[in-house]
């Protein structure tokens, strides 16, 4: 007998660890060349700069850890934390903010609670979330302004200069569109705002470009089914709920299409909500964690102090995630009613 | 109980069971005021002051209270030491008393001082008492001057900043700059910064345990009798 005897299930879905991780990178590319042309080299140096850290903390603590390092680093999560980090960090952040993030998510986001697949939280955001509370300062003044406001961005040797030498970056920066809008809407209306320069030309100069780059990237993710469509879609019907219900009136809060179409909103919404460990697994789940997102984005956004929200609102869920795990259970084939919450551990 | 060795009580509060490591009391002040070494040892000493006093008081009435209303009578005791404390610290060190503000007199909720005199005062005479409550205290302090320490040096990068707080107009100089520009690491100073390096305390406490345990192990090892030969001729197959 030459043959093997091989147990259910016989049809086997081709996606592999490595295989979705790098069909996640591959779909951030709109976003990063779109943000690259817009706002210069800084992203490309900042996701790097994170890659390389990001396996040299990954391959040490394997190594400290006794677990095979090769197969580890092979399947692409670390890489793709480390672009998403890149992506989400200011372009023009000093290098060692971008260090700090990438040890602290790689090392206290993922191994200190058991590698892949045990990390209650997104990896990522807690890196981000780590230096936006530690260094306010450079996390908010150091994001490039858009070449359509400014006609030129900076060129690849000055961006290397600001990021590692230090070098004044005062003449590349402007604030972003949510925060200047935030800011500026305080004493003035929504007609003046747009004659600013961060907001002049179509689609706030450049920000809302990024954001359709991602939406792109994010839709062929759902298209290819690595990602589900649940959490994307209930976090932006949340957010603008909240934004139509709330923020209606743009002569005293953000509007609507720049809550959608700004700061990290489909950045967060198709590539970093969506982490398929620290997000909910239960399809009603995905609904309820999406759209606490959303909410929580609107809410940190509009009455909170720091410019955007998405990291901060993701952390929160992904602590809720075990929570509505347990209260979404669907019923099992044989019972009558699903066993939910607190009946799940009980044997009848 | 009372067969315990000073040793094995000194053992004790520094490591075996000591307070912030292993039983986890007093968190709420540990983590809220160990931002720099001189603010940890300041609470470390004050809380020193009132559970040794605590724990010899509570030794002295231990025959003459009936269990019933003990609890009571030990909180009357410990409110009266955190009193006494707060006065002194008010009048020889006030600007280091006006920081610790309100986690002085919150040494009174210290579990760890109810939690001695009620385990181990309460049945013990006196001397064994008072050497409780001092290691008992010197674990609790130590480690928080080492979380402050570790928060003081990430968070501002220097360390032993103010301490003419504590010791007067000499300990002016002992600040010591490691760094040149350094910027302020927030997160080390923030309250979730604390938490972390508590973790990390409390991780590598275990990894010494764990590694004496092994050692331990290996020296017990039976020696197996008889001896063993190696073959070394002849046909090996």
């Amino acid at each position: 007998m030459g043959l093997l005897t091989l147990s259910s299930p016989h049809t086997h879905n081709q996606n592999s660890t490595q295989h979705m991780m790098q069909m996640v990178i591959l779909a951030t590319l709109p976003g990063f060349v779109v943000s690259t042309w817009l706002f210069g080299f800084g992203t490309l140096i900042n996701i790097t700069l994170a890659i390389v850290v990001a396996l040299g903390c990954e391959a040490a603590i394997l190594v400290v850890r006794k677990r095979p390092v090769g197969f580890f680093l092979n399947d692409y999560s670390i890489v793709l934390t480390a672009v998403l980090l890149g992506l989400a960090l200011p372009p023009l952040a000093p290098w060692w903010i971008t260090v700090i993030a990438t040890f602290f998510a790689v090392v206290f986001g993922k191994h200190l609670y058991g590698g892949l697949g045990n990390n209650p939280f997104n990896p990522a955001m807690l890196g981000y979330a780590l230096v936006l509370v530690s260094f306010p300062v450079e996390m908010t003044t150091n994001w490039a302004s858009s070449i359509i406001a400014t006609d030129v961005t900076a060129s690849f040797s000055d961006t290397l200069s600001i990021i590692f030498a230090g070098a004044s970056s005062d003449a590349w920066t402007g604030a972003t569109a949510l925060d200047s809008y935030k800011h500026l809407i305080t004493n003035a209306t929504a007609a003046e705002i747009a004659q600013q320069p961060e907001f002049s030309g179509f689609l706030n100069a450049g920000w809302a470009w990024v954001n359709l780059a991602y939406l792109v990237g994010g839709l062929w993710l759902v298209w290819r089914r690595i990602i589900s469509w649940h959490i994307p879609l209930s976090m932006l019907v949340a957010l603008s709920l909240c934004s139509l219900i709330i923020g209606w009136d743009a002569d005293m809060y953000t509007p609507l299409s720049l809550h959608l179409l700004s700061g990290a909103t489909m950045l967060g919404a198709f590539f970093i909500a969506t982490d398929p460990v620290s997000a909910s697994t239960t399809t009603r789940g995905k609904l309820i964690y999406g759209a606490g997102i959303g909410v929580f984005v609107y809410v940190i956004r509009t009455w909170g102090a720091y410019p955007d929200a998405v990291a901060f609102a993701v952390l929160l869920m992904n602590l809720a995630v075990p929570f509505i795990d347990a209260y979404t259970q669907p019923r099992t084939y044989g019972h009558n009613k699903a066993k939910r919450g607190l009946y799940q551990k009980q044997p009848k | 109980m009372s067969s315990k060795s000073l040793t094995d009580i000194s053992l004790d509060g520094l490591w075996k069971n000591n307070p912030a490591l292993v039983q986890l009391l007093g968190l709420c002040p540990l983590l809220a005021v160990t931002g720099s070494v001189v603010n940890a040892l300041g609470l470390g000493l004050a809380t020193m002051i009132v559970l040794i006093g605590s724990n010899i008081s509570v030794s002295l009435i231990r025959n003459h209270v009936s269990d019933a209303v003990r609890l009571p009578a030990f909180v009357m005791i410990i409110a009266s030491f955190v009193t006494v404390t707060e006065l002194v610290m008010q009048a020889f060190t006030y600007e280091l008393y006006q920081i610790l503000g309100i986690f002085i007199p919150l040494i009174v909720t210290n579990c760890a001082i109810l939690g001695r005199a009620d385990a181990f005062a309460s049945k013990n005479a006196i001397l064994p008492s008072a050497v409780d409550g001092f290691m008992m205290a010197m674990g609790f302090g130590l480690v928080l001057v080492l979380l402050g320490a570790i928060r003081e040096v990430l968070g501002q990068g220097v360390i032993f900043s103010d301490m003419h707080l504590l010791f007067g107009d000499a300990a002016k100089g002992w600040k010591i700059d490691l760094f040149s520009e350094y910027p302020d690491f927030l997160f080390a100073i923030l309250p979730p910064g604390a938490f972390v390096v508590m973790g990390l305390i409390i991780a590598m406490k275990n990894i010494i345990d764990q590694r004496i345990k092994q050692r331990q192990q290996r020296q017990q090892q039976p020696i197996s009798s008889g001896s063993k030969r190696v073959r070394v001729t002849g046909k090996i197959s």
